[in-house]
């Protein structure tokens, strides 16, 4: 007996069992960094008076923004394998699957770049509660990042191997760990201008 | 799963590493249970504390101390595991581990859970997170001791928190894992014909209660995280500036607030209320409509209201907080908030009542239970009212009288309707009865020593007597009038213990020599007994059923039975 | 996304993905620009999320397919979003109402 819906969808949902898990799973990301940006939004606004701002002043925007960027560039190539898994093209999910991977990478670098430069002028976690909340959101972010690297990467090299033989399955899979993916990126989106920016 | 029934699977992969929902669910149900005796445990030593202060305690007294006695740390440790143990690792599991992943494909005509290795990662994780949480018993630091609620700048200080909360992220990574399996099982494996409104009631209870774990748990998570934080990097996320702590001013950077902490706390823990009483209204509807041999009464406004105080349960959580200085404004916004989340738990409490209305009941043990839990949680809720108004909290805030209306809708309340659960699904699970004469000498003494304990517990909080006290409140001259209570709190609490040795005996005895039953033992209706007893490894079911009824058709006018299974096709109904 | 997408549907869609691509890389610029001038910080703030909103609700709206999504993820969401808000305003409101009291 199998569990129904695993690749098809349920009439009357339109969904099958995995997006649906997906979504849970993220709409409680959500209210897991929705607790973090809260404590944001609490310890800035008992911070003196414009002193998040002063203390946000020694991180690297320039960095930043090319994170940014190469984040942005990773949601699209993710689409992009999703959509070739859809037009058939198997060698073109793996080439959009390793630019992803690769800007995962690169973002994971810069922000090392980034987090040993801040050690390097002595300012750590406890330094203030801007850099407390500054390294708990991005560390976690970055654990995300990291966490998605090992299933994107196991989807991209040994995992791909269902494509022959459960092609429909496999392309679920891939859109529901690119759902995933865009997340992170969208975190970051939020991320980006409240600490660098603002 | 399409590895099923012929080739037989190793004992390991067959009870240990299983991915069925059934052994998942008895898993989690025996470790459940063993933590649950366990926090008692705890409990009854601290009630020799409290009952005979400073005398060595017997039998056990040289576990916490050369001379036996209870010292004011271990005390403080007792107590936030005992809180901890109960709530995290005995009744969500219990209710939502067990009750939830055996029943719910079973209810809803499912062969197994929407995601069987998740299911299993999730009972993993919330194991891990067990043994974590009891490994700190052992560590040099001693286990956590800033209570169940772990309040910084408390927590942030005292030793052994850094394991709790290690064990916490375990824990919520679990249930948020099992949430999320639950949920996407009901709306996507629900068997043909079973829409939303055929759902038996115990169904929706779990369903509202998963999305409270999905939405509510996760910022509990990150609060735990920035308290670690706290401990491990020296950050101050819940330390501000200049925090004196014996005497001298703290080193920490500061800026941060306490109030954060329990603001993120209790975000999580006043749906946890709802997660652990939810259930076991779904389990004691399940029993009283069966044993009344009546429909429900307002199954609709039952629905209704679960859901509705799903809802409310976010938005009530600052009436903890009344005490802190939130304002006047949030105050009245909170206690306007909480008046109303009253109502939709009295609806409840209501229409199960009326259900009993010109019934003939069936007094077996799970319908016992089931009825002792009616009044018990409506003494634990009325209780409740009082510390919903600003004004009157401010009186009773950490007296013991918290602690009894809260115990009133856990222990007497969900603990009472999960024995229930326990009664009378066992037949499901082992084809067996549980030995009936057992189940009432279970019964009567738990009813009897459960208001014993507690009801005491609002005269002291009513003279002002507050929670948490080593000595009881010995050093309080407005304690004095009402101390005597505690020796007789206490020995109702052991007997109480004494009383759960027939329940415990009658679950291994009946396995064998209970009475033989067939699948549907209690002439119910819904889906689960359409499976043999026990269900079907991995599929449950002979044949998938189909549904084309409610939930329950008892003892409707002109049928040649007293009940209609779901899955009776309606043509030949008479 | 619905299933029995044809070659001609994805192929749009790429054509989709890409303006996207452009508007996130052009709203970013615009984001980090406008943090370089003097505006006063309740303006800063509500520009910054603004613009980080429409950059979110274009990943979500397009990569995510929730523009199509089934009826019963976009309640999911919904739900989330309140309960998120109340998280977020809430603490926030009651810092305020405590600094009223002095």
């Amino acid at each position: 007996m199998n569990i129904p819906y695993t690749v098809e969808e349920r009439p009357d949902t339109g969904l099958y069992n995995a997006k649906l898990g997906i979504w849970l799973f993220l709409a409680s990301e959500v209210m897991l960094f929705g607790g973090l940006f809260s404590a944001y939004v609490f310890l800035r606004f008992g911070a003196p008076e414009g002193a998040f701002h002063e203390w946000g002043k020694e991180l690297n925007i320039p960095l930043a923004t090319i994170n940014t960027m190469i984040l942005i560039s990773s949601s699209v190539t993710m689409v992009m394998s999703w959509a070739s898994l859809k037009l058939k093209d198997f060698k073109k999910y793996k080439f959009y699957m390793g630019i992803t991977l690769l800007c995962a990478l690169g973002f994971l670098v810069i922000k090392y770049l980034e987090y040993t430069a801040k050690f390097d002028h002595h300012i750590y976690p406890s330094t203030n509660t801007f850099y407390a909340i500054y390294f708990t959101l991005t560390g976690l972010h970055g654990l995300h990042i990291i966490g998605g690297m090992v299933v994107l990467f196991y989807l991209w090299m040994p995992g791909s191997k269902m494509w022959h033989s459960k092609p429909e399955q496999f392309t679920n899979r891939i859109e529901t760990v690119g759902l995933y993916w865009h997340f992170v990126d969208l975190v970051w989106i939020f991320l980006f201008p409240i600490l660098y920016l603002l | 799963m399409s590895e099923h029934t012929h080739h037989e699977e190793s004992f390991f992969r067959k009870y240990i590493w299983s991915t069925d929902h059934k052994i998942i669910g008895l898993q989690y149900g025996f470790t459940a249970l063993f933590f649950l005796l366990v926090g008692f445990s705890l409990m009854m030593v601290m009630r020799w504390q409290l009952a005979y202060p400073e005398t060595p305690i017997p039998f056990v007294g040289s576990l916490f101390g050369e001379d036996g006695l209870l010292l004011p740390d271990i005390y403080n440790s007792l107590g936030a595991m005992h809180g901890t143990i109960m709530i995290f690792l005995g009744i969500v599991p219990l209710a939502v581990g067990a009750f939830g992943n055996y029943l719910v494909p079973l209810q809803i005509g499912a062969p197994d859970m929407a995601f069987p290795k998740l299911n299993a990662a999730s009972y993993w994780s919330y194991l891990v997170g067990g043994l974590v949480m009891m490994s700190s018993f052992f560590t040099e630091e001693g286990a956590a001791r800033s209570g169940w609620t772990s309040y910084p700048p408390l927590a942030n200080i005292e030793f052994g928190q850094t394991i709790w909360l290690i064990g916490m992220i375990f824990l919520i990574t679990s249930s948020l894992l099992g949430s999320m399996n639950i949920i996407t099982t009901i709306v996507q494996l629900r068997a043909p014909g079973l829409t939303w409104m055929r759902l038996p009631f115990f169904v929706w209870a779990q369903f509202v209660t998963s999305f409270l774990l999905v939405l509510a748990f996760p910022p509990l998570e990150a609060a735990a995280v920035l308290q670690l934080m706290d401990r491990v990097v020296g950050t101050s996320f819940f330390l501000p500036s200049g925090l004196v702590v014996a005497g001298e001013v703290m080193e920490v950077s500061g800026g941060g607030s306490p109030l954060l902490w329990q603001h993120l706390f209790w975000f999580l823990a006043h749906p946890e209320v709802y997660v652990l009483i939810l259930p076991a209204m779904g389990v004691v509807s399940e029993v009283i409509a069966n044993n009344t041999r009546k429909p429900l009464w307002g199954y609709n406004s039952l629905v209704f209201a679960a859901v509705f105080l799903g809802f409310m349960s976010f938005i009530v959580w600052a009436h903890h907080m009344f005490l802190t200085g939130m304002g006047t404004t949030m105050s009245a916004f909170f206690q306007t908030t909480t008046m109303i989340i009253s109502i939709p738990s009295v609806i409840i409490l209501s229409a199960l009542f009326i259900s009993l209305w010109g019934a003939s009941i069936r007094f077996n043990t799970p319908m016992l239970f089931a009825l002792a839990f009616l009044p018990m949680f409506g003494i634990g809720g009325l209780t409740g009212l009082p510390l919903g108004f600003a004004a009157a909290d401010i009186y009773l805030h950490d007296t013991y009288y918290v602690i009894g209306h809260f115990h009133y809708v856990v222990a007497p309340g969900t603990i009472f309707g999960l024995f229930a659960g326990i009664y009378y699904w066992y037949p499901k699970i082992t084809g067996r009865k549980m030995n009936e004469l057992l189940g009432k000498i279970h019964f009567w003494p738990s009813l009897l020593f459960m208001n014993g304990i507690f009801m005491p517990m609002f005269i002291q909080g009513l003279a002002g007597v507050s929670r948490r006290l080593w000595d009881g409140g010995l050093e309080y001259a407005h304690a004095a009038g009402v101390l005597h209570w505690n020796e007789f709190m206490s020995i109702s609490a052991w007997l109480l213990g004494l009383a759960q040795i027939p329940f415990i005996f009658n679950v291994f005895y009946s396995l064998r020599s209970g009475e033989k039953v067939d699948n549907n033992p209690w002439q119910a209706t819904t889906l689960e007994w359409e499976a043999p007893s026990p269900p079907l490894p991995h599929v449950n079911f002979e044949k998938l059923p189909e549904v084309h009824r409610e939930p329950y058709e008892y003892s409707v006018p002109g049928r040649n039975r007293d009940y209609t299974p779901q899955t009776e096709p309606k043509k030949d109904q008479y | 996304m619905t299933s029995g997408h044809d070659t001609a549907d994805i192929k749009n869609h790429i054509k989709v993905y890409m303006m996207v691509f452009a508007a996130l890389a052009f709203l970013t610029i615009i984001t980090v620009a406008a943090s370089y001038l003097d505006l006063s910080s309740g303006e800063a703030i509500f520009l910054a999320l603004a613009i980080a909103s429409i950059k979110g609700s274009l990943v979500a709206s397009y990569f995510m397919h929730l523009i199509s999504e089934r009826a019963l993820i976009t309640w999911i969401l919904m739900l989330t979003a309140g309960f998120f808000f109340i998280l977020m305003f809430i603490p926030m409101a009651s810092l305020i109402d405590q600094a009223r009291l002095g």
